[in-house]
């Protein structure tokens, strides 16, 4: 680089990019919150489906599923399996594991109660109906 | 090494390296999953493999940042350590803290150890590469404090340079946002907008200042070009990268139910994030042709530039690949994620950990550089270790895409496992350069306990290496 570009000038370069596109990342974090209402179907996050976002989590589902794409990679797109399921499927499915089918991936029996697996359906429905802009692009997801 | 205190990087490095190995034998166990599904099943289920796997990862890498930190923050302040004795408490800390949570995952049920660690009064477990228990976060919180606070206090009573600077504001920024992860609303969209704050923000963000300072400080060292102009080139380097970097966090924005104008915030931003990273390649290529000395450690100098050059490759290219949102649109969550991620990940921060071990140890072991045949082995590590991670990344490229194709374009979309059965191929082709990753690591392990006269500058095996890699 040449030397009329100077050490400071690069140091105010990071220091000012730094805090403006910082101040630009908290301005559109603001405006996403106030938008949020709209779009994270919070009509449907009852107390039910909370508990079952903590089932979730406590049996580490993430581990080998992905909710709306984030997470394993090694099971199913979970977001929209109520959809693709529904509510029964899903319970029976909890019920029967794991298949046992020799060379086939398992999955851990969690021994949930009736009303956890309701619980962990409300949180699925609930994030069904998520807006996702239209992703994932097909019902296998 | 100039000070003393300077050598507490050691037990962090060893420490380093030890979860190093494990993370890829538990990597390796996942990779044989994936093609035998019941592999090991019921005791070590995927979902615990992965957690070993990730956790072991971001834990080994955060003792080497702290391991660097406490090995150039004296060197560049010109002082002894405000407190040695202090990191070396963290370490021991930090090291049983992190062995616990290990053993929790691998013999507990995660239900049971949630349960136990008080994850009912503050529920922050279960997200992925944050399924640490609420007293191992607290930990963390504790042992990056008295750390910052070490380190704070020996910069701010010696020498400011811009890599002492650049690296404190990088475990500044790595600390504070790590607390976002003790925010875990019901609300699964300000859930992950905010789970993004933590993962996004380092890796993408204040982890490039600390990479950017790891590597200034050997390019100093190892080529002698004067530091005014290495120091320029760091400034710029991690201000591109936060202008890219901030706004680019758009990119994990497209499909969680946030606004969608993230899809176009997102994606020209995002588009930029390969730039500061051409530009660590352009920087370590430059300053090492550039060199006004020959330094006798031509393994650390190999480190550095292909650190760049990988980093480049991982973080850059394959980030751009799938970053525009019309194309993530089908490729989010797909092996093609999984593929960024590991070349991401290991170009540019498991390389510039090594980067850095590569350097240092040798000194702290009495010497300027390893023998010529102990280097010798830890240069074939690296190419076995790097050309590996290259093929491991193409595999899972291809699989990505296969994937993509199979379950989500067509007209007739197969379902997940049914797309998984037809690519099981690229999945044991990935296996099987694991295997070759595996052992370039042991390799690389090895060559700290071959001795021999350490090298000179004029040693003619390792400087020939050198003027071919930057002819």
């Amino acid at each position: 680089m040449s030397s009329a570009f100077t050490k400071s000038a690069a140091r105010n370069i990071f220091y000012g990019g730094a805090v403006f596109f910082f101040l630009l990342l908290v301005a559109l974090t603001f405006d996403t919150m106030n938008t949020l209402p709209k779009r994270d179907n919070r009509a449907n996050l009852t107390e039910s489906a909370a508990r079952g976002k903590h089932i979730w989590e406590t049996r580490n589902c993430v581990g080998c599923h992905s909710l709306l794409g984030e997470g394993a990679y090694f099971a199913p797109e979970l977001g929209n399996v109520y959809v693709r399921r529904g509510p029964e499927f899903i319970k029976t499915w909890l019920k029967i594991q794991p298949t046992g089918a020799p060379g086939r991936r398992q999955m851990p029996q969690f021994n949930l109660t009736e009303q956890q697996l309701d619980d962990l359906v409300s949180f699925f429905k609930y994030t069904s109906g998520i807006n996702t802009a239209k992703w994932p692009p097909n019902i296998e997801g | 090494m100039k000070y003393k205190s300077q050598a507490v990087a050691k037990p962090y490095f060893i420490a380093a390296i030890g979860l190093f190995l494990g993370q890829i034998s538990f990597g390796l166990i996942m990779g044989l999953q994936y093609v035998v599904g019941d592999f090991l099943f019921p005791a070590i289920p995927f979902n615990v493999a992965r957690m070993v796997h990730t956790n072991l990862l971001i834990v080994w890498l955060l003792f080497g940042f702290m391991g660097a930190a406490y090995y150039l923050i004296p060197e560049e302040s010109e002082r002894e350590l405000h407190s040695p004795k202090l990191a070396l408490a963290m370490f021991w800390i930090f090291l049983v803290a992190g062995a616990a949570t290990i053993l929790g995952y691998l013999l507990v049920p995660y239900a049971t150890l949630a349960e136990l660690t008080g994850n009912n009064l503050l529920a922050t477990m279960g997200r992925e590469f944050l399924e640490q228990p609420l007293p191992t976060k607290v930990g963390i919180v504790i042992v990056a404090l008295a750390m910052l606070y070490n380190l704070s206090m020996t910069v701010l009573k010696g020498r400011k340079t811009a890599i002492n600077l650049v690296m404190l504001l990088g475990l500044w920024g790595l600390a504070i946002f790590f607390l976002f992860s003790f925010y875990n609303p019901a609300n699964l969209v300000k859930d992950k907008f905010y789970w993004w704050w933590v993962v996004h923000l380092w890796v993408e963000g204040v982890w490039e200042l600390i990479m950017g300072s790891m590597l200034a400080f050997v390019l100093v060292k190892v080529t002698g070009v004067d530091r005014e102009v290495i120091e320029k080139w760091l400034y710029v380097i991690i201000a591109m990268a936060l202008i890219s970097g901030l706004i680019g966090m758009g990119h994990h924005y497209f499909w969680i139910g946030a606004p969608e104008y993230w899809q176009w915030w997102g994606s020209v931003f995002s588009a930029l994030e390969p730039i500061p990273f051409f530009m660590m390649t352009v920087f370590a290529f430059n300053m090492v042709s550039r060199r006004r000395r020959e330094h006798p450690n031509k393994a650390a100098v190999l480190w550095a530039l292909g650190t760049g050059v990988m980093a480049f490759l991982g973080a850059g290219v394959w980030g751009f690949l799938h970053t525009l949102a019309p194309v993530n649109f089908y490729t989010h969550g797909s092996q093609i994620t999984a593929a960024h991620g590991h070349m991401a990940f290991y170009g540019a921060y498991a390389m510039v950990v090594l980067t850095m071990i590569s350097y240092t140890m040798p000194l702290m072991r009495g010497r300027e550089a390893n023998s010529p045949a102990a280097q010798l082995a830890e240069m074939w590590g690296f190419w076995l270790m790097t050309i590996s991670m290259v093929l491991i990344t193409l595999f899972l490229t291809a699989a990505g895409i296969l994937q993509v194709w199979l379950q989500r374009m067509g007209a007739s979309p197969m379902s997940f496992m049914a797309a998984q059965d037809q690519i099981s191929l690229f999945y044991w082709m990935r296996e099987i350069t694991g295997l070759f990753f595996f052992l370039g690591l042991l390799l690389y392990i090895g060559s700290f306990f071959i001795k021999g006269k350490p090298a000179t500058a004029k040693d003619p095996a390792t400087a020939r290496g050198l003027a071919s890699a930057t002819a």
